[in-house]
């Protein structure tokens, strides 16, 4: 028998899970599908945007500081990532694109945690989206309201550069064909060091935003970065669109499924991507013959 | 002289000289016999005796250094480096526990060896494995899972090297997974739930609802089973819920939905490490609490400081040790004034734990006089009545646990720490001896001593 009103909160519970997987993912997949580089330090930079954050709110007790630190101090980590060593892997094999990925990722957790130790730290939402508000059928923690918000609007700024603007179009020409673009004398490095912060500024910013809701520590973002690539996969690598819905059906999947039996939740995760992998190789919204 | 003569002379002298070596013979042989015996009898096994014949001796700790268990792992790990260089030193603490150390164990020093676990049990057999190979480590230890005390448990079986358990709640440590070479000093599921089960009835009453939230492992299921148990038969309190997670789990808001909707008045949470941490802040932003009583059957490290006293304030959880017991117990005060000398801040049970069981092996070791393992086992095995930081304790022959208290504690309200670290108030210490079960309840059977 279904408790419709549980079931009804499970549903917004994904709502909001998704959201975040859903900007965490689009960062990913803006990265992979232009420069081909699969980053397995994408978790350990929403790490670093979440201590970044917690640093300047420590300093000014302010929210907004918070999220500007967090955004911008990843976006530069980003930059200078990609000019000193990534832009090195563009020509080499996905293996070393990972290794060295990964290898970044362990000196960023560990540099924390040699800085700051293992224990939690927590950054409090502000005092105005502090507390629990009542929607009628539930009651939900009123910063996770806010989040979906927030979250929302972050990606709309996303869709609107890559979209609406003659950047936006260049990088979306780059997924498709970057030689192509290379050819025709754009110079195609400089859209790669963007995209990278970019995408880097997407992990840096979701960091931040999620710290009210679960405090950091230095492992933060290697369980975020596992559902990520699911999310990328069921979307389809290097679609934009496709990190958002494959974020909300992860978020959906997660939810409901603990409703009945929380266990299973990852298992139906990794089932759903199963499923898409054998119907759609290339994803829900992927195309064939994108790297 | 007569032939016959001669001849019973001659044949006597031969009977006298064959009966004198006969004689010598006998005396001699059953001492090469014997000799012979004792060397056979003590075949080379696991790290013995290449593992002690040098200077030093190797133990080798695989510890969660990152991962959920991070922040306890951390703290288990000074308790061992701590017991470690008062062994070196013969400390009068240490010395108090295991009398016959002097500056040493048997004539050796004693060198710790350690690596992350990240509280995965594949990784912490490999790290042993290596630890095995390379440094002949006489006695391993780590956990902070019970997932890897029960692997731990049974690698050292098989390895025939001693291990002593770290942080590890689960009934199975010393109940199914029992082994012959594994020891536990700590408090577990069972012992946890008949010390925090009649505080709880007392305190709250009988017929309550209570919703658990239990890890996904070998700890999180006894745990919850134990308590689940005591309060059903003695209390007719009701399981609404029970929300199993992974362990690492972070974002709770599913689990806290179903706990929201299932009526408890109750949050028993089973939680450990950062798994805890997370999911009591996440209950009090779903508004469980304080609508919930909140109750930690099973203490975690460095909760109330990552968490806050607004959250833990009244909270009641069963401990192993907590600092302010210094007042009552002469070594404890010893023990945390070492340890906040050398670490800079006071203990928390994991490192006790860490200390004593070090401190326990250590004195098992001297008192049998040998790094053999059998002998070292067959010392546990007397039951003799020992030192603690909180008083006497003894290790139960059947199953390696030891029988020691369990204390109660209950958060205190910010406004009466003492101090930054005054987290939690000493209710009650309940003796070890009425809280265990029968020894076979769980199943144990300890297995080989070769």
């Amino acid at each position: 028998m279904i408790n419709w009103a549980n079931f009804i909160s499970q549903c917004f519970n994904g709502l909001v899970t998704g959201a975040l997987l859903a900007l965490i993912s689009s960062g990913l997949t803006i990265i992979y599908g232009t420069l081909g580089v699969l980053n397995l330090a994408h978790g350990a930079m929403f790490m670093l945007g979440g201590y970044a954050g917690w640093l300047a709110y420590s300093y000014t007790g302010s929210y907004l500081a918070a999220v500007a630190a967090g955004s911008l101090f990843v976006m530069v980590v980003g930059v200078v990532m990609e000019r000193l060593i990534i832009r090195h892997f563009y020509t080499r094999p996905h293996e070393d694109q990972l290794l060295v990925t990964f290898g970044l990722g362990i000196v960023f957790v560990e540099a924390v945690r040699f800085f700051f130790g293992s224990l939690s730290q927590t950054v409090p939402p502000p005092a105005a989206l502090a507390g629990i508000t009542n929607l009628g059928f539930m009651i939900y923690p009123t910063y996770r309201l806010a989040l979906l918000g927030i979250v929302a609007v972050a990606l709309l700024v996303l869709y609107f550069v890559l979209y609406r603007t003659r950047i936006g179009m260049i990088v979306r020409a780059g997924i498709e064909d970057s030689v192509m673009v290379d050819s025709l004398g754009i110079d195609v490095h400089r859209i790669f060091m963007l995209v990278f912060g970019i995408g880097a500024m997407a992990a840096g910013f979701a960091g931040i935003v999620n710290a009210p809701v679960v405090s950091i520590a230095p492992d933060v973002g290697e369980a975020i970065l596992v559902q990520t690539f699911v999310v990328v996969v069921i979307g389809g690598v290097g679609s934009f669109p496709g990190a958002i819905i494959g974020g909300l059906i992860a978020g959906e999947i997660i939810s409901i499924t603990s409703m009945f039996n929380p266990g299973y939740s990852y298992i139906m995760l990794f089932v759903a991507m199963t499923l898409v992998l054998v119907l759609r190789p290339h994803g829900l919204l992927g195309q064939a013959g994108r790297e | 002289m007569p032939l016959d003569d001669q001849h019973t002379a001659t044949i006597s002298r031969r009977t006298v000289l064959h009966a004198g070596a006969g004689l010598l013979g006998g005396a001699i042989l059953p001492s090469f016999s014997l000799a012979a015996f004792a060397a056979d009898d003590k075949p080379a096994i696991g790290t013995w005796p290449a593992g002690s014949q040098g200077d030093t001796v190797y133990i080798g700790a695989a510890v969660p250094l990152t991962g959920a268990y991070a922040v306890q792992g951390a703290d288990e790990l000074k308790g061992w480096e701590l017991a470690v260089d008062h062994i070196n030193n013969g400390h009068n603490l240490i010395k108090a526990i295991a009398p016959k150390i002097d500056k040493g164990l048997l004539g050796k020093k004693v060198e710790l060896v350690s690596a992350d676990s990240a509280a995965k049990p594949n990784q912490a057999v490999e790290v042993e494995q290596n630890f095995i190979n390379q440094n002949k480590i006489i006695l391993m230890t780590g956990s902070t899972s019970s997932a890897v005390a029960v692997a731990l448990n049974k690698f050292a079986q098989r390895e025939k090297v001693l291990y002593v358990a770290g942080i590890s709640g689960s009934n199975d440590t010393t109940g199914k997974d029992c082994v012959r070479y594994g020891f536990r000093q700590n408090f577990f599921g069972q012992t946890a739930a008949a010390a925090i089960g009649p505080v709880l009835l007392k305190q709250f009453g009988k017929g309550k609802k209570a919703a658990f939230m239990t890890p996904d492992y070998t700890y999180g299921h006894t745990v919850t089973k134990s308590v689940n148990d005591y309060l059903t038969e003695n209390g007719g309190w009701e399981m609404v819920t029970n929300q199993v997670s992974p362990l690492g789990t972070q974002d709770f808001s599913q689990y806290l939905t179903n706990i929201a909707n299932s009526g408890a008045e109750f949050l028993i949470n089973v939680n450990w490490g950062r798994d805890a941490v997370l999911s009591t802040q996440q209950a009090k932003q779903f508004g469980l609490l304080p609508k919930m009583t909140l109750v930690i059957p099973y203490q975690i490290p460095f909760l109330a400081k990552e968490v806050g006293p607004e959250i833990t304030e009244g909270v009641f959880a069963a401990t192993d040790f907590w600092w302010t017991q210094e007042d009552q117990y002469p070594l404890a005060k010893q023990f945390v004034e070492a340890f906040q000398t050398k670490y800079g801040y006071r203990p928390e049970w994991g490192a006790e734990n860490s200390y004593v069981s070090f401190a326990h092996w250590a004195r098992m070791v001297s008192e049998a006089g040998s790094f053999y393992p059998p002998d070292i086992i067959k010392q546990y095995e007397k039951g003799e009545t020992i030192p603690s930081l909180l008083g006497d304790v003894h290790y139960r022959p059947e199953d390696h646990q030891c029988i020691r208290p369990v204390v109660i504690v209950r958060g205190k309200a910010k406004k009466d720490m003492k101090n930054d670290e005054d987290f939690w108030e000493v209710l009650e210490v309940v003796p070890g001896e009425g809280l265990m079960q029968k020894p076979d309840a769980f199943g144990c059977q300890l297995g080989d001593y070769t």
